[in-house]
């Protein structure tokens, strides 16, 4: 069996609201929060970013792995928003954990699935028995285009997961992946914000791709939505992933306790790994855990999860992640906000 | 060994001095001293300088400046202990008169800090921290001593209005030298109102950046009352202690352990004890410094710093009047040569030359000179012959 | 900020990593070559705890250079449950909430970048509790 031994996730402390978006461009406030489903994002301070997110979340995963981390034996950050355009986030993370020097590390990007990627790439390390634990992280401090529809959502988050074989809380019963090429939303090199083909996001590429995921891994496992606890999918808005489980055959009540995204925003590498790490702060033995994530250009990882006994027992070794979402919050207004995201143009 | 005497003083006027280069006010403030001390020639010379070499680019002081004093090719020897290298340099300029190995010993300091942004000369400053573990944390001088000002204020009920007192305090005192940088007398309420920098400190409780030199000229003590036209002032007791460089790794943050241990030394190597000093120049880079200063000094009781001031224990006219040449704060604090112009400050007390600001029967001083948050102190005694 | 001066402070920044006295047991942070207690030059590694409580504080509202943008930004003394003494910001804190005896705790952050283009410093931070 090979899974999760660990998990952990992490939100900075900062959140600003959709209305003090709005108020600046001049938007229809309510129309945003309607139609998008979400209220408020996370906001990362200024000393805060994928690779801090990432080392925090990383330190909860092993709280509840209760590993030696020199047994780690890979390191993988997804993000979309590394700090470092050459030179890679993991390498900090692995260091800081104390996984350094005998650790295999890469950074991996594919828009808002490099998360899910992380974790699909060490299970196959640990199932193949190349190494013992790998650690897969998914992070992001994404950046949305002044005014944008994107600006309202991009958030910032962690989830970390040390996949292994022995002591895991979550069995990965099967994966799936699907990807094709799909221009619905990227950036160009030394561009500062990304661009995306509007409508297009929906059905030839958000759908498209989680339904190609999602019922090849249900056909596969065969399996029925109405064998599972609970169902995860990746979160750009609060719409999106509730309609797209709603076609595969899964209902609300499925979703609600991995769905952050109304009160998180779309923590992007992060998005269905952090709603993942919800769920496991609450799921019981033998509960059954359908998530596919979603990245653009474009691609889904399906994964089917059976949570097992010891995820009583550790559970609560780290702080959860519904924990982070609602508690010690602090808003700010859009001029603190635009600082903290560099969205100023400064002098030299 | 000798017993040694300072027979000359030379000081020029503290501020920013855009004309002058460093070379230039190092040899003003020694040519003054020279011709105070009345000697025709010097076998040594001693240079108090933070850094030079960050401020303006230059270091082999000891080459410099002997060369432009004029006075031959005579050792020369640069000392740095951060804002404790003036007081040092004189300690060391001693030793090198007590035993022997020569007579005329010029000791000088200086500091030309206004060539460098207001930002570089803060970071020239926080080289006196642990790069590593203090300033690359984000701390800032005035944020070190903020630290201290808090402990002090939980421990001890310290006011932020007692405080203000030391600066106020100085600035009566720097309004009566008409060297000090900042000569104008300020109010309670100007202190308090000024600009918060690092909380609860205000840019009035702190010392300004300055350009300026200092020098002495020792002699040994029975040659200067052979020499001498003025009052001579024997160096009769001399403390130098370190302590950690980073504040946090001291055991009490509110004590200045450097200061007192430098203290003992020189009380001891004086014969005196706290309450036989007439007067004191100590190193008020901060108020609170001031405050932490007197207490380790053995002035005043611990604790008692903040209240002790309040009640004009240390302004002139009081029981013990301390920086009555202005202070740092009032003076200003080119770092290398303050340690230097205290003991001038001192010498010129004990011979009856300080003017408006004259300590009536001035026979004892002290001066406390120290480096960084307290990782370094120099404490000299000195009494009127 | 130069590269070998950052890199060589990494296991101290990152892990806090530091070097108890196997002699006298006295913690030493960063490490030492010699024990100025016994005076002993052996020590072995450990990570300090990351929990810990508010010696004093202040405020900084005028910072060097690199830290402008953080401005103000609050700074502590604090005590670490092993006894050991470290200063570092206090983050994610309302200042008025700031007390003497405060608890908190350590948390990965970056500590400033090198302009666009220099290299980026990350370190430790501590947080309320």
């Amino acid at each position: 069996m090979v899974g999760i031994t660990g998990y952990g996730a992490y939100i900075p402390r900062h959140r600003i609201k959709v209305e003090e978006i709005a108020k600046v461009w001049g938007a229809d406030a309510q129309a945003y929060k309607k139609g998008l489903s979400v209220e408020e994002k996370s906001v990362p301070a200024p000393d805060q970013d994928t690779i801090t997110m990432s080392v925090e979340a990383a330190f909860s995963a092993l709280k509840r792995a209760q590993i030696d981390p020199k047994k780690i034996g890979a390191v993988y950050v997804g993000s979309e928003s590394h700090p470092y355009a050459v030179k890679p986030s993991g390498t900090v993370v692995g260091e800081a954990i104390g996984a350094t020097p005998d650790v295999h590390c890469a950074d991996l990007e594919f828009a808002c699935k490099a998360g899910s990627e992380a974790m699909f790439v060490c299970l196959g390390l640990v199932g193949s028995g190349s190494i013992e634990y790998g650690l897969a992280v998914g992070a992001d401090t994404s950046q949305g285009a002044p005014g944008d529809a994107l600006e309202y959502t991009a958030a910032a988050g962690a989830a970390a997961f040390i996949m292994g074989k022995d002591n895991i809380i979550a069995e990965a019963v099967d994966t799936y992946s699907y990807m094709t090429d799909t221009p619905d939303f990227w950036r160009r090199e030394y561009q500062f914000y990304p661009r995306h083909a509007s409508r297009f996001t929906g059905d030839p590429a958000y759908f498209k791709h989680i339904l190609g995921a999602g019922k090849g891994l249900l056909e596969k496992v065969k399996m029925k939505p109405n064998d599972f606890q609970y169902a995860v999918f990746h979160q750009p808005n609060g719409k999106f992933p509730v309609k797209v489980g709603k076609l595969l055959g899964f209902e609300k009540k499925q979703m609600e306790t991995g769905l952050l995204c109304p009160k998180l925003g779309n923590t992007y590498s992060g998005s269905s790994p952090m709603g993942l790490t919800a769920i496991l702060d609450e799921a019981k033995p033998d509960d059954l855990i359908f998530m596919v994530s979603y990245g653009s250009g474009a691609g889904s990882d399906a994964f089917v999860w059976r949570v097992t006994e010891r995820i009583n027992q550790v559970r609560n070794k780290a702080i959860k992640t519904r924990e982070m979402l609602n508690n010690n919050k602090c808003y700010v207004e859009y001029g603190t906000y635009a600082k903290y995201r560099g969205k100023i143009r400064k002098g030299e | 060994m000798r017993d040694v005497a300072i027979i000359g003083v030379g000081m020029n006027k503290w501020g920013e001095l855009w004309e002058k280069s460093l070379r230039d006010i190092f040899t003003e403030a020694a040519l003054l001293a020279i011709e105070d001390a009345g000697v025709d020639h010097i076998d040594s010379m001693y240079i108090g300088c933070m850094s030079s070499g960050l401020f303006v680019d230059q270091e082999h002081l000891s080459s410099l400046l002997s060369d432009y004093l004029g006075m031959g090719p005579i050792p020369a020897t640069r000392v740095e202990s951060a804002c404790a290298s003036g007081g040092l340099a004189l300690r060391t300029g001693f030793i090198e008169v007590a035993s022997g190995l020569n007579d005329i010993v010029l000791v000088g300091g200086v500091e030309k800090m206004t060539d460098v942004s207001v930002a570089g000369a803060t970071f020239a400053l926080s080289t006196a921290a642990d790069q590593e573990y203090e300033v690359y944390q984000g701390i800032t001088f005035p944020g070190l001593y903020a630290l201290m000002a808090r402990a002090h204020m939980q421990k001890y009920g310290t006011t932020r209005k007692q405080l203000a007192q030391v600066a106020v305090k100085n600035h009566y005192h720097g309004s009566m030298n008409p060297l000090a940088q900042y000569p104008q007398k300020i109010t309670l309420e100007e202190v308090l109102d000024s600009v918060m920098v690092a909380d609860p400190l205000r840019i009035l409780d702190c010392s300004p950046i300055t350009d300026g030199a200092a020098a002495v000229i020792l002699a040994p003590l029975d040659l200067a009352k052979k020499i001498s036209k003025k009052p001579v002032v024997k160096i009769i007791g001399i403390g130098h202690a370190t302590d950690t460089i980073a504040l946090h790794s001291r055991n009490d943050l509110t004590e200045i352990k450097s200061t007192e241990r430098a203290a003992k030394i020189a009380y001891d190597m004086a014969g005196k004890r706290p309450e036989e000093i007439n007067l004191a120049e100590v190193h008020d880079c901060f108020t609170i410094a001031e405050i932490c200063v007197i207490e380790a000094l053995g002035f005043v009781e611990k604790g008692k710093g903040g209240p002790e001031t309040e009640h004009g224990l240390t302004t002139l006219g009081g029981k013990i009047p301390v920086n009555t040449s202005g202070g740092l704060k009032s003076k200003g604090h080119p770092v290398g040569a303050t340690g230097v112009a205290q003991a001038i400050e001192i010498v010129k007390q004990l011979r009856g030359e300080a003017g408006e600001r004259q300590v009536k029967n001035a026979k004892v001083g002290l001066t406390q000179n120290m480096g960084g948050s307290g990782g370094s102190s120099v404490v000299h005694i000195m009494e009127v012959v | 900020m130069s590269s070998p001066k950052y890199w060589r402070e990494i296991p101290q920044r990152y892990r806090l990593e530091a070097g108890k006295c196997k002699k006298c047991g006295k913690i030493f942070f960063p490490p030492r070559l010699i024990c100025d207690g016994c005076k002993s030059r052996e020590f072995e590694k450990i990570n300090l705890q990351k929990e810990g409580k508010l010696l004093t504080y202040t405020v900084i509202r005028v910072a060097p250079s690199q830290f402008i943008d953080q401005t103000p930004y609050a700074m502590g003394i604090v005590e670490l449950k092993d006894g050991v003494k470290i200063l570092s910001q206090v983050a994610d804190c309302d200042f008025d909430k700031l007390e003497i005896g405060m608890p908190v705790r350590i948390e990965f952050r970056k500590i400033f970048q090198e302009g666009e283009a220099g290299i980026i410093c990350y370190g430790y931070k501590c947080v309320p509790v």
